[in-house]
């Protein structure tokens, strides 16, 4: 297991230099000079040149690359060009509220996918099948930019239930210690916070969760079905195993293989997802930043935030590779 | 429901093809199938009235979709005390008839669907039936490179190739269709290397058939059953992701009437105005539904292995 | 003396939409402690609906016990309910599948597969039922059982995964074990070694057993009581040893004939009954086997024929013996 897990985690080393590679020349090789960009079309040509030396802007592709490397390597991402900061202080900032909303709605489709997904198969063409198989089909269609707008009408223009945006009232203050509010807010026992903390998450997290929680529902409803038609699952019931234990341990942890491997895959989307979430609720975390660079046309954000983001992108993926293997004993170390 | 009642419906022959019968191919045995497939007839409606939209704009549209009127500024849809039959659906901010601008949205989320997916198709179907038949180095260049592609979430991969671009539809377009590129690759190579093997694949080559005419003749028409489906998916994947660059800014630029921009407009509307937001997003969401329904349902009739 | 096991018209049918299955039609039997019965018929006879229905495992829907007793320890097991039924399955009656491939969890140590049923059934504690685990598979013959405990089934051969299935089914020191093929799936020399193992612990435990199988080699080694299943009804039913002196119906001469024997010098042909096993869904008016019999009469085309017993304790299902 350990070899196994040392080999996937060598293997990230070239995907994540061939992630360097894209993201670099995807950037560099586009028509346009970021100096221009930056500077806007009325830049004199002194202040231009300027920017390209200070840049780097003014070598050749390669020696630009090559640094980008050398620096990446030592960890560092640069500045960004908007706020002449450090990228990496920048992210280090948001990237707790991503992680945060990020969990939370995991939580939320884990739970409650799995959930419909098991009730659903256990008793499959039930009305409570139909519904909740309906649901998850129009889950998975779901502009989740739209939906988080319409939460936002109903339950705080409206109802005035919840926060409309934002992760925490002005007046609300949180000690950090791991950046995540829940949870700094439950280690200091700041019962205030920790109310005002959950209220502004649930909206977010919910539109967040949507689509995986929709596909972790379809998957482990297939799958659990599949696993229940099984000759060990007739094992179990001769046995003598009531049916609790037949579908919660018998065939739950065989019908967990491939919703595992699906709830991985499921936080490039959540990844991808917390773009137009953040953006929607004014959610402070990386995709909003991310964007915000975007729009700024900050290309040294972009680089960094687009090379963190897949980094942690392909590392969930290689962790959930190794989480299959280990919740798999017929693949063990081969 | 059941199979023999399946065959005996599915045989009942239209009358003159009483000899055509045994020789139907397998596709039009899955289209008899697809039938039979609520889900997928549901979604095939959905899209031919979406369809309709498109086609018809100009006449179904009671308004011109980017004629702004100072005078009916957000006016409400014809359920509310104060709506009235000339803006059905209402107004948004700048007077524009939402009920002209959805329709006119279908047209460009159409668009958006066939010309993204004509990108991942065509590139992706060539790289991977390359990948698939030449094996060896080439394949493992195309498909590392495949792979590098999947390394990132899709939305943001399409955003970065966008803001690069610079923000218009057609570049979104692009973007849209180079992030699905992989998926299609990934499918074809994996058919043609199942179909590759098959005895008609080494008769055809032991004839002397030449390595393209092998391809696209024999090999490609088996691996499309997968490849439909995969299209009719790219469809709904293609529109929601217009739609959510173009909600960013990213995409189709105003006074376009794409649904994705109208929401992002409607957003600051959202005290004053719910139709403005609500419209939109629930035409994005059952064009989406439209394929993505279809698109099970052909899964289900053409390929049952690809059951999730 | 009360039967250990006593089957009373037993009708089990399946309704699918293209009709109603009979797959198990009035059949009945009996079964003496410690002793063992075989159970003998083509695929599709009805004989693992037959023993899936002692079991009350019947998948329903779409399957339904319609009708019959099956009364075990002189308790009718079909008027239980499901709590109590499920204190006798894997207890006193337990079960072995055909398929020792896919019959263990692949998920879990077969140690603690072996364990559940004790912890289930037996009230006993994580170590204690480990130690009692080991020594079944010691009983079993499974070598170096200490280690063997912690085993995925992956890890193990299909001889050895049936004999942790045997392992599993003796756990309880059940009444009845329900053999369903066990040995089909296996090699011939482990299949030897399989069903001596079972005898040899029938003897020793005093278990009864029901024997399920395709193969009257297996029969005439193991059983001492045979009933032959067609097309969901019993069509003969006798002691082993009569069986195989004096096949009275058609079907089972044609079973005997189709096995291989030793003991042959005449270089009989072997031969195969003609035709296949009707759908259960279409099955032939009368005598349900007409079609494929070579002494197939008017009478036997036209009405079903009763099970009869020409001689003492042999009985049959054929308008020959009427």
């Amino acid at each position: 297991m350990l070899s196994f897990i040392l080999r996937r985690t060598l293997a990230l080393i070239p995907t994540v230099f061939g992630i360097s590679v894209l993201v670099f020349f995807m950037i560099h090789l586009v028509p346009g000079d970021p100096a221009e960009m930056m500077l806007g079309e009325r830049a004199s040509e002194q202040a231009l040149k300027e920017v390209r030396e200070q840049l780097g802007l003014d070598k050749p592709l390669y020696v630009q690359y090559g640094r980008f490397l050398a620096r990446l390597a030592k960890g560092d991402l640069g500045r960004a060009l908007r706020t002449n900061e450090k990228i990496t202080t920048e992210i280090a900032d948001r990237f707790p509220a991503t992680v945060e909303l990020s969990i939370a709605a995991m939580i939320f489709a884990v739970t409650l996918g799995m959930l419909a997904g098991i009730l659903s198969a256990t008793r499959q063409y039930s009305v409570f099948d139909y519904s909740s198989m309906i649901f998850s089909l129009v889950g998975v269609s779901m502009p989740i930019f739209w939906l988080g707008l319409i939460l936002m009408i109903i339950f705080s223009v409206h109802l005035g239930w919840l926060p409309l945006s934002g992760r925490l009232s002005y007046h609300i203050h949180i000690e950090s210690i791991t950046g995540l509010y829940i949870l700094d807010s439950l280690l200091t026992l700041n019962w205030p916070a920790l109310k005002d903390a959950v209220w502004h998450i649930i909206m977010p997290a919910f539109t967040l969760s949507t689509i995986p929680m929709a596909i972790i529902a379809r998957i482990t409803r297939s799958s659990m079905l599949e696993v229940l038609r099984q000759d060990y699952i007739r094992t179990a019931k001769a046995k003598g195993l009531a049916p609790r234990v037949v579908h919660y341990k018998h065939a739950l942890k065989n019908a967990l293989i491939p919703v595992i491997t699906v709830i991985g895959l499921q936080f490039g989307i959540l990844l991808g997802g917390a773009i137009l979430t953040e953006t929607i609720f004014a959610w402070p975390g990386i995709g909003l930043w991310l964007l915000n660079a975007v729009y700024a046309r900050d290309f040294n954000a972009v680089q960094g935030g687009t090379m963190l983001i897949a980094t942690t992108f392909v590392t969930i993926n290689m962790l959930v590779d190794i989480l299959y293997a280990w919740i798999n004993p017929r693949i063990k170390v081969s | 429901m059941s199979a023999a009642a399946t065959t005996l419906k599915g045989t009942q022959p239209a009358p003159t093809n009483e000899g055509l019968e045994k020789s139907r191919s397998p596709l039009v045995e899955a289209l008899l199938r697809l039938r039979k497939n609520k889900t997928a007839i549901a979604g095939l409606i959905i899209i031919l009235i979406f369809l309709c939209m498109a086609l018809f704009a100009p006449w179904l549209a009671p308004h011109d979709p980017i004629k702004q009127s100072l005078y009916s500024k957000l006016k409400p849809p014809i359920w509310d005390a104060k709506g009235t039959w000339e803006y059905v659906l209402g107004t948004d901010d700048f007077g524009r008839d939402l009920l002209s601008r959805i329709i006119y949205g279908a047209r460009i989320s159409m668009v958006v669907g066939v010309v993204s997916v004509s990108i991942s198709l065509f590139f992706g179907t060539i790289a991977g039936a390359f990948a698939g038949f030449y094996g060896g180095k080439i394949d493992n260049v195309i498909m590392r490179f495949m792979d590098l592609l999947l390394a990132f979430p899709s939305i943001l991969l399409a955003i970065v190739i966008v803001a690069f671009l610079g923000p218009s539809l057609r570049n979104a377009m692009i973007a849209i269709g180079v992030v699905s590129i992989p998926r299609y690759a990934r499918l074809v190579r994996g058919s043609v290397l199942e179909e590759y093997s098959k005895d008609y694949v080494q008769a055809a080559r032991a004839l002397g058939a030449r390595d393209g005419r092998l391809i696209f003749l024999h090999i490609l028409p088996n691996c499309l059953a997968p490849l439909i489906v995969q299209t009719t998916l790219g469809f709904a994947s293609a529109i929601l992701e217009a739609a959510a660059l173009s909600f960013l800014g990213l995409g189709a630029q105003p006074p376009t009437p794409e649904w994705g921009a109208m929401l992002a407009n409607g957003r600051a509307l959202i005290l004053r105005a719910w139709w403005a937001v609500t419209f939109p997003g629930l035409m994005i969401l059952f064009s989406v539904l439209g394929f993505n329904l279809l698109g099970d349902g052909l899964r289900d009739a053409l390929d049952p292995r690809l059951r999730d | 003396m009360t039967k250990l096991l006593e089957v009373q018209n037993l009708k089990t049918y399946f309704f699918t939409d293209r009709g109603v299955a009979t797959a198990v039609d009035d059949v009945s039997f009996s079964l003496d402690a410690g002793k063992t019965l075989c159970i003998v018929g083509e695929s599709g006879c009805g004989k693992s609906v037959t023993a899936l229905s002692i079991m009350r495992l019947i998948p329903e829907p779409p399957g339904r016990i319609v009708g019959g007793r099956i009364f075990f320890e002189g308790t009718d097991l079909l008027t239980l309910s499901e709590n109590r039924m499920r204190s006798i399955r894997g207890n006193k009656i337990s079960m072995i599948f055909q398929e020792p491939m896919t019959s263990l969890n692949p998920v879990f140590r077969v140690g603690d597969q072996i364990a559940e049923v004790l912890e289930l059934h037996e009230n006993m504690k994580g170590p204690e039922a480990m130690d009692r685990a080991v020594e079944l598979l010691r009983m079993v013959g499974i070598p170096s059982p200490e280690s063997r405990i912690k085993d995925y089934p992956h890890q193990m051969s299909g001889g050895m995964r049936q004999r942790v299935m045997i392992a599993m089914a003796l756990a309880c020191n059940p009444k009845l074990i329900i053999a369903d093929e066990p040995t089909t799936a296996l090699d011939v020399t482990i299949q030897a070694q399989i069903l001596e193992l079972m005898d040899e612990l029938s003897r020793t435990t005093g278990t009864a057993i029901l024997l399920i199988t395709h193969d009257l080699g297996v029969v005439a080694e193991t059983a001492q009581h045979v009933v032959v299943m067609y097309a969901g009804r019993v069509v003969e039913e006798a002691p082993v040893k009569q069986l195989f002196h004096d096949p009275l119906h058609p079907y089972t001469r044609g079973l005997m004939r189709s096995i291989p024997s030793m003991s042959d010098d005449q270089r009989r042909r072997l031969e195969a009954i003609p035709g296949v096993v009707p759908s259960l869904l279409a099955l032939p008016v009368g005598c349900k086997f007409n079609d494929r019999c070579r002494h197939a009469f008017d009478r036997c085309r036209a009405e079903e024929p009763p099970l009869t017993a020409p001689k003492d304790g042999h009985s049959v299902r054929c308008w020959l013996f009427h």
